[in-house]
């Protein structure tokens, strides 16, 4: 796996720039410390002109204590593993960092969130993606069909490799964990980025991306890095805007197309480029509930925790007075309606009424 | 007894409750039991207000097939002893195993008086010997001055005798029920009498006697007497046979004669338990505690029915004279005071005062100031002595203190307190708190939960002083906790002297005690911790400064030599700072 050399460059030395600066301190007989961005909610503002949760700059420092010396030294260690899988081109999964770390004696992580912590205290630390580290997720990129010519690189000859995504059948094109290099062909009208793999499954098995002109993305839950990445430069690229269609739930709207929209409060720092500020909100909304009597479940009290999370601490959702209405209408009905549940009217309902009805006043998708 | 009890028309009653009012009272009182009118004399002449009470509830007079003559016929006196007999656990008697406790104590609190009053450093030999699993002999034998030949059946044949009931200074016998009431339960469980050997002195015979009690008539009957050798020069032995069972742990025998050697720590106690092992506690000192003084009551402390009779019984010409002659701190010029408070001339004669007249002096005491009670009628253990003695009784603790806390006073009677704890060791840890209680030098194990000191150990916060603490329970902990409280009249919860009663004024004062140990202890415990911090930042610094080391080398590639200086100066400058 390749990387610019550029952006090595800079990594190495962002961690020789602040391994020095501990090196230093702790020359002058002070305490050393490291100063991360603060990773939450509170840390982030919203602005549309933007269109990305920013960062506030807010940050904790963590000065070398007796009690910090532990985390301290595994921050160190880390950065450490970092340069070198950087200056070896190499890459770590996240479960391989920790197992990396079993060789560290006491300073070992006893669980892979201990090191997961870690390692996205390193990434805010240096503002950095953490594949920019060295460090890769396990997770799956998301999945694509449609209208679509993907441009990659053949690994061994080098040679530009023209991938067709109308031509998976039943299956579908596989988001690599990066997609910087990647170059797009198409004539497709917009994207259409799905919650659930079910759902993108009947829609590729009917072609709908043929009737609607369209290019179909499954997210499989909260988007992914690369996924969000994917979306943002191939609508940036072709000008085409974005559709989501989600669950008409908590997790749905704000996990779910708040991220992948704005970012999250966790990575913020990141936000600028795995963002998609031009997508909207297709559905299910709360009212589509009533317009399309959608059998339901009851809120859960995670969802109601969910719901009011996102109105009293999410700019995001403070911002679009829009949404503040539609989340305090779903808690008041209090209930949450999923994707499928339009096959209550026939399995296709969805391709031969909901979306055509949906797409022919898009100006009405929720913001 | 009991059936005379609910039959409330009758004088009887008297006899229970002023027999056991009778501790409060004086010889007057006593006597009733000494010379009993013949029975049935009187029909009820002087009907008390509390018969009275008493009349209205049970009775059902629509049934009614006794007349008073029928009932009269039946009316006699009751001896303290027969008394004892059926309400044996009112003086501890209510189980075998306490039996067992009880008449040991009862012999030993006799023998370590006897011994203090004479100026002898007691040495006291305790044996218990197993003839079948519910029948043992106990022997307690001292070197104290031994009793005169004429008083030895009285003293161990009759119910309420004694020197000290009358006298107020700290001692651990009170009314004169004790060894004589252990006599009778022996006597009641095996028929056998009670064995007693006494030598007064040098040349002189030691008598020995066999005695009963005839529960009647309340009197001593001398079944055998004669003289024997005797190795000492002077002490009594008490031997007798009672039913009993003998166990191990807490209330245990073996528990009570530890926790008196630790109160005594004058005394040398050699104990021979029924498996045939010899214990023996050596004494700690042998410096007699400080002889307590007898003193005077103090007005503070005086009831309306005492004060009635002190005044019709004084010698005294005045009003005045009376008060300062039968009260302790009362001057002529308080007993003046007084006087004009109630409204009374001192210069009156003490027996021509009304009834009214000495209540309202009754009611003036409280009102007028006068000085505390002499506090030389007590004779607390001392610091120095429960410390060591703790040490000795609970070895190997990390941590001791004791305290003696200045004399204070409830209903005019002096009281001092003293407490202790040994903490940690072996001692265990999740239980709760084992506490040792002691009322004049005398163990208390029975009745935990009604005692003052137990009301004052729960209502501390031990929460304050690190300990874990459930509500309304004892801290649990891994300690012993030390009550000691000397009085000149210890207020027990009943006769079998097992529990202390709850003044304000003394579970206030143990408080304060419990307190201040509690406090050094929390001292003890906040220190040993910010050592144990130190030690675990040490360690803390010794295992992960020299990962910061390896990371900086491999990311800024520096020589080993400058790794080794990086840890050894970030090892300094944490090792400095007090930051944890």
């Amino acid at each position: 796996m390749s990387r610019p050399a550029a952006g090595a460059k800079t990594t190495l030395g962002k961690i020789a720039k602040q391994a020095a600066e501990v090196h230093q301190k702790i020359l002058k007989h002070q305490k050393p410390s490291l100063k991360f961005p603060l990773r939450s909610l509170s840390n982030v503002k919203y602005d549309p002109k933007q269109g990305y949760l920013e960062m506030r700059g807010r940050k904790k420092e963590r000065t070398l204590t007796v009690s910090t010396v532990k985390t301290f030294a595994q921050t160190l260690r880390m950065m450490a593993l970092s340069r070198e899988l950087v200056q070896q081109d190499d890459i770590a999964t996240k479960r391989e960092a920790y197992y990396v770390s079993k060789n560290w004696d006491d300073c070992r992580f006893l669980e892979q969130t201990e090191s997961d912590t870690v390692m996205d205290d390193v990434e805010a630390l240096f503002e950095v993606n953490r594949e920019q580290l060295g460090f890769i997720p396990e997770e799956k990129g998301g999945e694509v069909a449609g209208k679509l010519f993907i441009l990659d690189k053949d690994a061994d000859s080098g040679k530009t490799l023209r991938i067709d995504c109308t031509k998976f059948g039943s299956g579908a094109y596989s988001i690599p964990i990066s997609v910087e290099h990647l170059g797009f062909e198409t004539d497709a009208k917009f994207i259409l980025a799905i919650e659930t793999a079910g759902m993108f499954q009947r829609l590729v098995k009917h072609n709908y991306w043929k009737k609607a002109g369209c290019v179909l993305v499954s997210m499989g839950g909260v988007p992914t890095r690369a996924c969000r990445r994917f979306i943002r430069r191939l609508a940036d690229q072709q000008k085409i805007p974005v559709y989501v269609f989600v669950d008409g739930d908590p997790y749905g709207i704000s996990n779910i197309y708040r991220t992948l929209k704005v970012g999250s409060g966790n990575a913020a720092h990141l936000n600028e480029y795995f963002c998609v500020p031009q997508a909207t909100f297709l559905g299910i909304t709360p009212q589509d509930i009533l317009d399309y009597k959608l059998p339901t479940h009851p809120l859960k009290d995670v969802d109601v925790k969910r719901a009011r999370d996102a109105i009293k601490n999410d700019p995001f959702f403070q911002h679009h007075k829009a949404w503040v209405k539609a989340m305090e209408h779903l808690m008041q009905m209090g209930v949450r309606a999923e994707q499928q549940a339009l096959a209550k009217h026939g399995l296709n309902y969805v391709i031969d009424e909901y979306l055509p009805r949906k797409l022919s006043n898009t100006k009405a998708f929720l913001p | 007894m009991a059936k005379t009890a609910r039959r409330p028309a009758t004088p009887k009653p008297r006899a229970k409750p002023q027999g056991i009012k009778g501790r409060k009272g004086t010889k007057a009182q006593m006597k009733l039991f000494e010379e009993a009118p013949a029975p049935a004399a009187a029909p009820a002449p002087k009907k008390t207000e509390a018969a009275k009470v008493a009349d209205t509830p049970p009775a059902a007079p629509a049934r009614r097939r006794e007349t008073a003559e029928s009932l009269a016929a039946r009316q006699r006196e009751i001896s303290v002893s027969e008394f004892f007999t059926k309400n044996r656990h009112l003086l501890g008697f209510d189980n075998p195993a306490k039996a067992l406790l009880t008449a040991i104590k009862e012999a030993v609190d006799n023998s370590l008086d006897a011994c203090e009053e004479a100026g002898i450093p007691p040495d006291l030999e305790i044996g218990i010997q197993e003839i079948s699993e519910d029948r043992f002999r106990v022997v307690v034998a001292d070197n104290g001055p031994g009793i005169v030949k004429a008083q030895i059946p009285r003293i161990f044949g009759k119910l309420l005798y004694g020197s000290k009931f009358h006298v107020l200074k700290q001692s651990r016998g009170q009314q004169g029920i004790g060894i004589s009431a252990a006599g009778m339960y022996s006597q009641l469980t095996t028929g056998k009498p009670v064995r007693i050997v006494s030598r007064t002195g040098k040349g002189k015979p030691a008598h020995t006697y066999e005695i009963q009690i005839d529960t009647r008539k309340n009197m001593p009957e001398v079944i055998s007497e004669g003289s024997a050798e005797w190795p000492h020069d002077h002490g009594t032995s008490v031997e007798m046979e009672l039913q009993a069972t003998y166990k191990k742990g807490r209330r245990s025998v073996d528990d009570y004669i530890a926790q008196t050697a630790l109160a005594n720590p004058h005394a040398q106690i050699v104990y021979r338990d029924p498996k045939g092992e010899t214990l023996t506690y050596t004494r700690l000192t042998e410096e007699l505690p400080r002889e307590p003084v007898p003193i005077k009551p103090h007005p503070y402390g005086v009831e309306l029915g005492v004060l009635l009779k002190m005044m019709k019984e004084s010698r005294s010409r005045n009003l005045r004279g009376a008060l300062q002659a039968d009260f302790s701190r009362v001057s002529g010029k308080v007993a003046d005071e007084i006087a004009a408070a109630a409204g009374l001339r001192s210069e009156t004669k003490p027996s021509r005062l009304s009834a009214e007249e000495v209540e309202r002096l009754f009611r003036a005491i409280p009102t007028v100031k006068i000085m505390s009670p002499p506090t030389n009628c007590l004779s607390p253990i001392g610091e120095t002595l429960i410390l060591e003695g703790m040490k000795k009784a609970v070895p190997g603790c990390d941590f001791y203190t004791a305290l003696t806390r200045s004399p204070a006073v409830y209903r005019g009677n002096p009281f001092q307190i003293e407490a202790g704890l040994a903490f940690g060791g072996p001692l265990p840890a999740d239980d709760l708190c084992d506490l040792w209680r002691f009322a004049n030098r005398v163990p208390l194990q029975y009745q935990q939960a009604g005692c003052a000191i137990t009301r004052s150990v729960i209502l501390n916060d031990w929460k304050n002083y690190t300990l874990q603490q459930a509500r309304g329970a004892l801290p649990t902990a891994p300690m012993v906790l030390f009550v000691h409280m000397a009085s000149a009249w210890v207020p027990f919860t009943s006769e079998s002297k097992e529990a202390i009663a709850s003044y304000p004024e003394i579970v206030k004062e143990i408080r304060l005690g419990l307190q201040e140990i509690g406090r050094r202890l929390g001292g003890f415990l906040r220190h040993r911790r910010r050592v144990e911090d130190a030690e675990m930042k040490r360690s803390y610094i010794e295992k992960y400064i020299p990962h910061i080391g390896i990371a900086l080398r491999e990311i800024l590639g520096f020589s080993a030599k400058e790794e080794t200086k990086v840890v050894e100066t970030l090892k300094e400058t944490l090792e400095r700072s007090g930051t944890v």
